[in-house]
């Protein structure tokens, strides 16, 4: 055992005192290789968590929400479908939304306006998201007007703010009274954006949304599951920019390491040559490389990782805002739930260190093989 | 110490440039000696010495070390008693460039699993005795020739052998270092190793260091000397 | 130079492991905080009727993913090309009832 702790030893301390040779180079491509794990990682923690908090936020989510479509678009719900929808057998629960989007020039940004069925917002006023608050600068009890499409200003306080912890499904908020909102939108009365349904049994919900659309034939449902589905794709892997992103630095880095790994210099087969003629096995040539390849790879795996986790459970995943935040002006604040997928840094650990050495190895297995006897001539 | 008997070794056997570079030897080397090999250019001297130091495997024949037949070994038990009891020094010296004059002479300790200080005193010892102790962490491409030889001589004695092979040893020193070189040679054969070595430099032949000189000519002994 | 450069990178390369490990224990640490506010939120989203969370606000079919249709983004004209980053980060939804009204049509 203390021999092959010290066989192993030795030679670790022969690969790194060869990688020191070319410094910069090796260096570089570590640096490289850690970037590279570093943005995987990143990706893959931050989606996982992301979809994980969006599912569980959403969890209880309406069962079924049912729009109305008018020449493909979404429109109103007119009065009567309610009373429609209450013959349909299992139907718990059904209440018409308000909601719409406001655009505001002042920050040009879009707010999503929204009673709530419950209520709780008296006349006159308003609760807004934390992203609101911050961007527009608002704050408890003060007064902001609105221009509404009517070209009509109209003014409301601030009652309440929603809690920042919350931000990641309210930041956009505004929640007011209906009767405000009507007014605001000039919205017709017995008039709805959408309908919440609730079913008496869960198993009943597809059966149920097949004969909403029967029986409303310009309607569409769309239940909890679909909704959650949607999330469940955010940052899939063959999603746009992500995968357009990574498919250049992985290609990248592929062609470096190749270059590296696989193109064996006569120097370095010269050197493998006189390892055996001095007596080193093939096979302590080749855990030397194995040395090699695994010191860098694990390395750029585990730092990469661990600057990931930082970045995305500790840091907020500052360098995704960019992406995430887009075109948009309001976006939330929020630190996400380190939910980890284990299969997933299982795989990237595997990616990450096995076709590296792998490409180390090949061609060292070729020159390793040859007959110790040829640096004699 | 080394028998070989009836010993033949092709190049390339089988195909239309199949080449005889020893062709029946038959030698048996003292142990505790200095043996040299000398002969024309292509007489096969230096295969003569891969078979002796089991970097290769005779085409035919037999090898003997100690009393043991070692022709018909695998790779990896060779590879073994080439590093327990083998010492080489290459015609080029083939140190490894960008390394330091003692991380070469360490190197063929690696895979044996001496303790790394074992190792690294031993290693201080043989550059002490070489006169080299002030190089040990220069990069052996800035040692001068002559010093690039004594950390080959030294790493070639870093695993203790009982057989020192040098390959025309002397072809890039001067005459007062292939004297000194041989004054180090005639040392190690006092202190009970066996040393052959490969030249056609006079100066080694007639020395009073070698004591038995083994002429070749086209991969046969044609004559062989004793003095002493 | 360092006469042992293993010396220097194996405890280099254990502290990177340890760093590892630590992640996962901070992760169960963190979590056990963050169960709180998730919970808050999704008694919030629960309240509210929320279907969609408040990541993508630049446009309307990106605010509410889940409420908008395949063909949101083509709505203003049926050449327009997506130009919101947002659509190159979620697919766009697949409703059952687009499915149901094409399998019936045939
Ligand atoms: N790998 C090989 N393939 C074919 N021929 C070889 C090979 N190695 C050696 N030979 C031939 O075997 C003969 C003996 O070679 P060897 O190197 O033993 O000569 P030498 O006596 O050491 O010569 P020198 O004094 O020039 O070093 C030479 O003619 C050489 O061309
Ligand atoms: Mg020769």
């Amino acid at each position: 055992m203390n021999i092959w702790i010290e066989q192993q030893r030795a030679l670790i301390d022969f690969t790194l005192a060869s990688l020191a040779r070319r410094k910069a180079r090796n260096l570089g491509l570590l640096a490289v290789y850690t970037l590279l794990v570093f943005v995987l990682a990143s990706v893959a923690l931050f989606s996982h968590a992301l979809r994980h908090e969006a599912t569980r936020v959403l969890a209880d989510a309406p069962e079924i929400v049912l729009q109305r479509l008018v020449a493909g678009r979404h429109d109103l719900i007119p009065p009567g479908y309610l009373e429609k929808i209450g013959n349909i057998r299992g139907v718990q629960k059904m209440e018409g939304r308000l909601w719409g989007y406001y655009y505001d020039p002042v920050i040009k940004a879009n707010y999503t306006f929204m009673v709530p069925s419950a209520g709780g917002v008296e006349r006159g006023t308003i609760v807004i998201g934390a992203a609101l608050e911050r961007v527009r600068g608002l704050a408890l009890e003060t007064g902001i007007s609105f221009r509404a499409y009517s070209g009509k200003l109209y003014s409301f306080v601030v009652a309440d703010i929603l809690p920042h912890d919350s931000e990641l499904v309210s930041a956009d908020l505004v929640l007011m009274h209906e009767d405000d909102f009507r007014t605001f939108f000039e919205f017709p009365a017995g008039h709805y954006t959408d309908i919440a349904l609730a079913v008496a049994n869960p198993q009943e919900v597809r059966n149920i949304a097949a004969k909403l659309a029967a029986a409303l034939p310009d309607s569409r449902p769309i239940l909890r599951e679909e909704m959650l589905r949607t999330y469940a794709s955010i940052f899939a892997w063959r999603e746009g920019i992500v995968l357009a992103i990574l498919s250049g630095a992985i290609l990248a880095f592929a062609i470096l390491a190749w270059d590296k790994a696989a193109g064996l210099s006569a120097e370095e087969k010269r050197e493998i040559g006189i390892l055996k003629a001095i007596g080193w096995e093939t096979g302590d040539v080749i855990r030397m490389k194995i040395w090699e390849g695994v010191l860098i790879s694990l390395t750029a795996f585990l730092v990469g990782y661990v600057a990931a986790y930082l970045h995305v459970f500790r840091g907020g995943g500052v360098l995704f805002e960019p992406v995430l935040k887009g075109w948009a002006v309001l976006y939330p604040r929020f630190q996400l739930a380190p939910e980890i997928d284990g299969l997933a840094v299982a795989t990237l650990f595997f990616f990450t260190v096995v076709p590296y050495t792998a490409a180390v190895l090949v061609p060292i297995w070729r020159a390793a093989t040859t007959d110790p006897d040829a640096v004699m001539r | 110490m080394i028998e070989l008997i009836e010993v033949r070794k092709a190049f390339n056997q089988g195909k239309h440039n199949e080449f005889w570079a020893l062709d029946g030897i038959n030698l048996c080397i003292e142990a505790h000696r200095v043996t040299a090999l000398c002969g024309p250019s292509g007489s096969g001297k230096t295969t003569l010495l891969t078979l002796i130091g089991c970097l290769a495997r005779p085409t035919s024949g037999r090898a003997r070390f100690k009393g043991e037949d070692i022709s018909g070994l695998p790779e990896r038990f060779l590879t073994q008693l080439r590093r327990r009891s083998f010492g080489f020094v290459f015609q080029q010296f083939n140190l490894i460039r960008g390394l330091s004059a003692e991380e070469n002479i360490m190197l063929p300790a690696a895979p044996s699993g001496l303790p790394q200080h074992v190792v690294r005193a031993r290693a201080a010892m043989l550059l002490d005795r070489l006169r080299l102790a002030h190089r040990r962490t220069a990069r052996v491409e800035w040692l001068s020739g002559g010093e690039q030889q004594r950390v080959a001589i030294a790493r070639a004695l870093i695993n203790d052998p009982e057989v020192l092979i040098a390959d025309e040893p002397t072809a890039n020193l001067d005459t007062t270092l292939a004297r000194e070189f041989l004054a180090i040679l005639e040392s190690f054969a006092s202190e009970g190793r066996t040393v052959i070595l490969s030249s056609h430099d006079p100066l080694v032949i007639q020395s009073a260091a070698v004591h038995r000189v083994i002429n070749m000519r086209d991969g046969r002994i044609v004559a062989n000397y004793h003095d002493a | 130079m360092n006469h042992r450069p293993a010396r220097l990178v194996l405890p280099l390369l254990a502290v990177a492991l340890a760093g590892f490990a630590m992640s996962f224990v901070d992760a169960a640490l963190l979590r056990e905080r963050h169960a709180v506010r998730i919970e808050a939120s999704h008694a919030l989203a629960k309240r509210l009727e929320l279907t969609d969370i408040a990541l993508f606000t630049e446009a309307r079919y990106t605010r509410h993913p889940s409420q908008a249709d395949l063909h949101a983004p083509f709505q203003d004209h049926p050449l327009a090309l997506e130009h919101f980053p947002t659509g190159s980060l979620i697919a766009p939804p697949r409703h059952e009832y687009l499915d149901r009204t094409t399998a019936r049509a045939d």
